[in-house]
């Protein structure tokens, strides 16, 4: 399991939130690969858990959060119960993580690049800020700001959603980290702006030989930049496998109707067909149905459904499902 | 910049005036002859006229509205009636005590409300934030005439360490001090908590935490200049509390400031000492105001001056 | 017997469904209130406040206006709980009745400053424009003043007397209130639901009332019910620079203001009355806290 090419590996973590009304499994057990140079996706809708995933990893949960059990394995090291001290050495610096609002993730009273430098100051104790400043710059250069040194002066509300962006990425490399989290990083942003900003994404993956894992509701986006995806429903992975495969041969009624829900840029065929989508609502977290928890949705429940929860099944060629359909 | 304070110093132009037509409509439709109110009864009517006269008091109310500014634009708000001094030159008097005992409340409030409402967010739920916070609504609840009198009974009548009354040196000055700045310490605190608490929400603030910053780092660096935006504000209106506790405290302490000057106006009926006392007060509230605002404006880089 | 059986059963299998909203507002409320133990102390300081306002008569050991000299300044002892001022009344007896001056003065100039700051502040945000800018400007100006010295100059043009205070403390007061309001409708004024009401012709008046001023409510109360302690606090600080209520009333301010002569000789005179002003706007200020928690879903929407 533990060969060198795996950056990160989550074997069976639970997120609870302990709520006055109850306990929220936001994440249920889930267990996730990243190998070097891979680039995940996790997709899901929103609630489904995928950003509690990201911000168990990086130990950014809040009360009344908590991690109720399994392990974070990031290069061999286990970052649940790990100190506090350690995991700030480790955040920005080997594991960074871009947001979903570019608008505001940033601090709005301080320059962007006084916050990317930021960064880099924090992991490197001897660094002079002119050096700093410097490397902050050639790393606007490499995001594609223009007229980078004017722009590491200015303050966040005067960028654009796109470039704001670019400074977050710029942000989370500067260090040149092994695993990037990207939660939604284009969800705000307008397609034309998105299309640049993966592009970016991509070429830098490749030049600073990044891992990343990519959350998203975007199949569209996971089928032009992973390689692995999993789909995650109420806490829980459906379906995990090689983008192609997920893609060509979707086993769990989910995935399935997932991709039938992508809008095709075929007009005749959307207004013909009408756009699909998967009737219902993601179930209350604090009161998950007994048995599958997408059985309340699914088109092809049946009894059994309602009773039993399936495991995660192999079903060859490292594509696993979760669906009462499939045996070991 | 610069152009921002002009613009704002413009603004308050009006307002000014605004509040001066208050002021006189207020002080100047007593029902009843403020001469003979303020002579008592046993004057002839022809004294009383021949006052009214002096005082050019019969003339027609707008009239007097417009020489009362024009006098006032003049530094010259009348004599007082009681004391036959000119009412500038006792407020002028008054000014200083008044303005070193309202910056000093304004210190003491500061120095244990900031840091109060910031130890009380960080370890929000706590017994200490608890606490803190008790503190904070009793601070507020306490009566400052109550509060000043209670600090006499302890300080300086029972453990004899501070004198009880009057203005000859610092240490006359700090019982008003807490006195004054205990009540507005107690909102300075909440207020900064409650703002404290709502930037740590922010996503930059996730942000500041991902970058791998120390928890403290993340709340002094980032989040704390955000917080003390809302702060601000409350200060600028700070100003017009402190110069009502002033009010208060003088009276308690027997410190000659504005505030006492204002007391003893009406108990004086000595109308154009208190209109002159009201008018200054007000104008330092708008300044103050002013204050606030640049500093606001310097605070937050998301304001446009021009 | 069957049938009842199904029918529970029945019950017992509901889905459970989307809907989420299983308590009405004021249910909600009162129960997060309840699990606040300080704004239930305060509540109970408030109600049993207001039962020794109302038997005043049957509570007071004493007649709190009877004055016999040979009593003055007795110490508090078992005979007179809080002692006797400087006129030989009792302190105790005082304070009791004071607490109707002090619940009056706290509910009817909050109550007018309340309608007062929601008539214009609704106008002003609902109007915008001219009407908007003079209301503000006023509202602006009244700001300006020292709220005490406001009070004063109003005291001191119309007279000391209860009713005075009234009329003094709304005049200061409104101004807050108007913002509050306005800011609100400000945000409401172009929702979709008022809008909807607009396209189909309803009057301004109507929305103002139907739509907007509903709204407002989680704002208001919370406002309302610190804006009490707050005209105590400036009742009592008037009474007690002598612009206020007028002997021989029985308002707590004058009390500590007539005891404060005596300070070090007859302490219980001035300290006693200010304990109860402190602990009734302390106990409005607990209840206002708590139903600000309480209704913090329903203020940020």
């Amino acid at each position: 399991m533990n060969d060198a090419s795996t950056i990160l590996e989550i074997n069976n973590l639970k997120t609870y939130f302990y709520t006055d009304k109850g306990v929220v499994p936001a994440v249920d057990d889930i267990s996730i690969k990243v190998k070097k140079g891979q680039i995940i996706g996790i997709v899901g809708e929103s609630g489904c858990g995928k950003s509690m995933t990201s911000l168990s990893i990086m130990q950014l949960i809040a009360p009344p959060g908590k991690i109720a059990g399994g392990e974070i394995l990031f290069q061999n090291k286990n970052l649940v119960g790990i100190s506090k001290a350690e995991m700030r050495s480790l955040r920005g610096n080997e594991l960074s993580m871009i947001f979903q609002e570019p608008m505001t993730s940033l601090n709005p009273v301080y320059p962007v690049g006084k916050q990317v430098a930021e960064t880099l100051l924090l992991h490197n104790k001897h660094m002079k800020k002119a050096e700093a400043k410097q490397k902050v710059i050639e790393m606007f250069k490499m995001v594609g700001i223009p007229e980078p040194e004017e722009r590491y002066r200015v303050f966040p509300h005067q960028l654009s959603g796109g470039l704001r962006q670019r400074v977050m990425i710029a942000m989370a490399l500067i260090c040149r980290s092994k695993l990037l989290i990207a939660d939604e990083p284009t969800t705000a942003l307008d397609v034309t702006i998105e299309a640049q900003i993966l592009k970016l994404m991509k070429n830098l993956q490749e030049e600073i030989d990044t891992s990343i894992i990519m959350i998203t509701h975007n199949l569209g986006i996971v089928a032009e930049m992973c390689d692995y995806v999993y789909v995650m429903y109420a806490g829980k992975i459906m379906e995990q496998a090689d983008v192609y495969e997920l893609f060509d041969h979707p086993k769990h009624p989910y995935t399935e109707g997932l991709l039938k829900s992508i809008p095709r840029s075929n007009v005749q065929q959307n207004k013909e067909k009408g756009l699909y989508s998967i009737k219902g609502m993601v179930p209350n977290m604090l009161n998950l149905p007994k048995g599958c928890r997408f059985h309340p949705r699914c088109i092809y429940a049946e009894d059994a459904c309602r009773e039993v929860e399936p495991d995660l099944v192999d079903v060859g060629e490292g594509h696993l499902v979760r669906c009462i359909k499939y045996k070991n | 910049m610069g152009h921002y304070i002009i613009r704002r110093l413009v603004i308050s132009i009006p307002v000014t005036f605004g509040i001066a037509l208050i002021t006189f409509i207020l002080l100047n439709v007593i029902p009843g002859d403020p001469v003979a109110l303020m002579m008592k009864d046993h004057i002839s009517a022809d004294v009383v006229a021949r006052v009214r006269a002096q005082m050019q008091l019969d003339d027609p109310a707008y009239i007097r509205f417009f020489r009362f500014i024009w006098n006032a634009l003049h530094g010259d708000f009348g004599v007082s009636y009681k004391l036959n001094r000119s009412v500038s030159s006792l407020l002028m008097d008054a000014f200083p005590n008044t303005l070193i005992l309202a910056i000093s409340g304004a210190l003491v409030s500061w120095i244990i409300g900031i840091p109060a409402g910031v130890l009380s967010a960080v370890k929000k739920r706590s017994f200490l934030d608890n606490s803190i916070m008790g503190f904070s609504l009793l601070g507020v609840s306490i009566p400052v005439f109550w509060a000043g009198l209670l600090f006499q009974y302890i300080f300086a009548f029972w453990l004899g360490i501070l004198p009880v009354s009057g203005f000859d040196g610092p240490e006359y000055l700090i019982m008003p001090a807490i006195v004054l700045g205990w009540s507005s310490a107690g909102t300075i605190s909440r207020l900064t908590r409650s703002s404290l608490l709502e930037v740590m929400r922010n996503d930059y603030i996730r942000t500041a935490r991902a970058k791998g910053n120390l928890e403290l780092k993340v709340v002094i660096n980032h989040a704390l200049k955000n917080a003390m935006l809302p702060v601000v504000t409350v200060m600028a209106l700070q100003v017009a509390g402190l110069l009502s506790g002033a009010v208060i405290t003088e009276t308690v302490f027997g410190i000659p400031g504005i505030g006492r000057i204002a007391v003893n106006a009406i108990q004086n009926r000595d109308m154009p000492l208190l209109q002159g006392a009201v008018m200054f007060t007000t104008v330092l509230v708008i300044l103050g105001n002013l204050v606030a605002d640049v500093l606001y404006s310097l605070l937050d880089p998301r304001i446009k001056y021009d | 017997m069957n049938i009842a059986k199904n029918m529970l059963f029945k019950k017992e299998i509901i889905e459970p469904s989307d809907e989420l909203v299983k308590e009405t507002f004021w249910q909600d409320v009162f129960k997060s209130l309840r699990k606040d133990r300080m704004a239930m102390a305060g509540g109970t300081i408030i109600a049993l406040f207001i039962l020794v306002a109302i038997f005043a008569p049957y509570l007071a050991p004493y007649n709190p206006y009877e004055v016999s000299l040979d009593l003055q300044f007795q110490k508090p002892s078992m005979e007179y709980w809080l002692g006797t001022d400087m006129f030989g009344r009792d302190v105790l007896s005082r304070i009791i009745y004071g607490s109707r001056i002090s619940l009056l003065i706290g509910i009817v100039p909050s109550l007018i400053t309340m309608l007062i700051g929601i008539i214009f502040g609704i106008i002003a945000g609902y109007f915008g424009r001219k009407t908007d800018f003079i209301i503000m400007t006023v509202s602006d100006m009244v700001l300006s003043f020292p709220s005490l010295l406001l009070a004063m100059v109003v005291m001191y043009t119309l007279g000391a007397s209860l009713l005075n205070i009234f009329i003094a403390l709304s005049i200061v007061g409104w101004a807050g209130t108007a913002r509050v309001v306005r800011a609100q409708t400000l945000s409401l004024k172009n929702k979709e639901f008022v809008e909807s009401a607009r396209a189909i012709g309803v009057k301004p008046s109507i929305i103002m009332i139907r739509h907007i001023l509903p709204n407002c409510i989680p704002q208001l109360l919370v406002l309302f019910t610190l804006e009490i302690p707050g005209s105590i606090l400036s009742e009592a600080s008037l009474s007690f620079l002598g612009v206020g209520a007028q002997p021989p009333a029985s308002s707590w301010g004058l009390m500590v203001s007539n005891g404060k002569e005596f300070l070090f000789n007859a302490p219980w005179v001035a300290i006693s009355p200010g304990i109860a002003i402190l602990v009734i706007v302390l106990a409005f200020n607990f209840l206002g806290d708590g139903l600000r928690d309480a209704l913090d879903p329903y203020l940020k929407q």
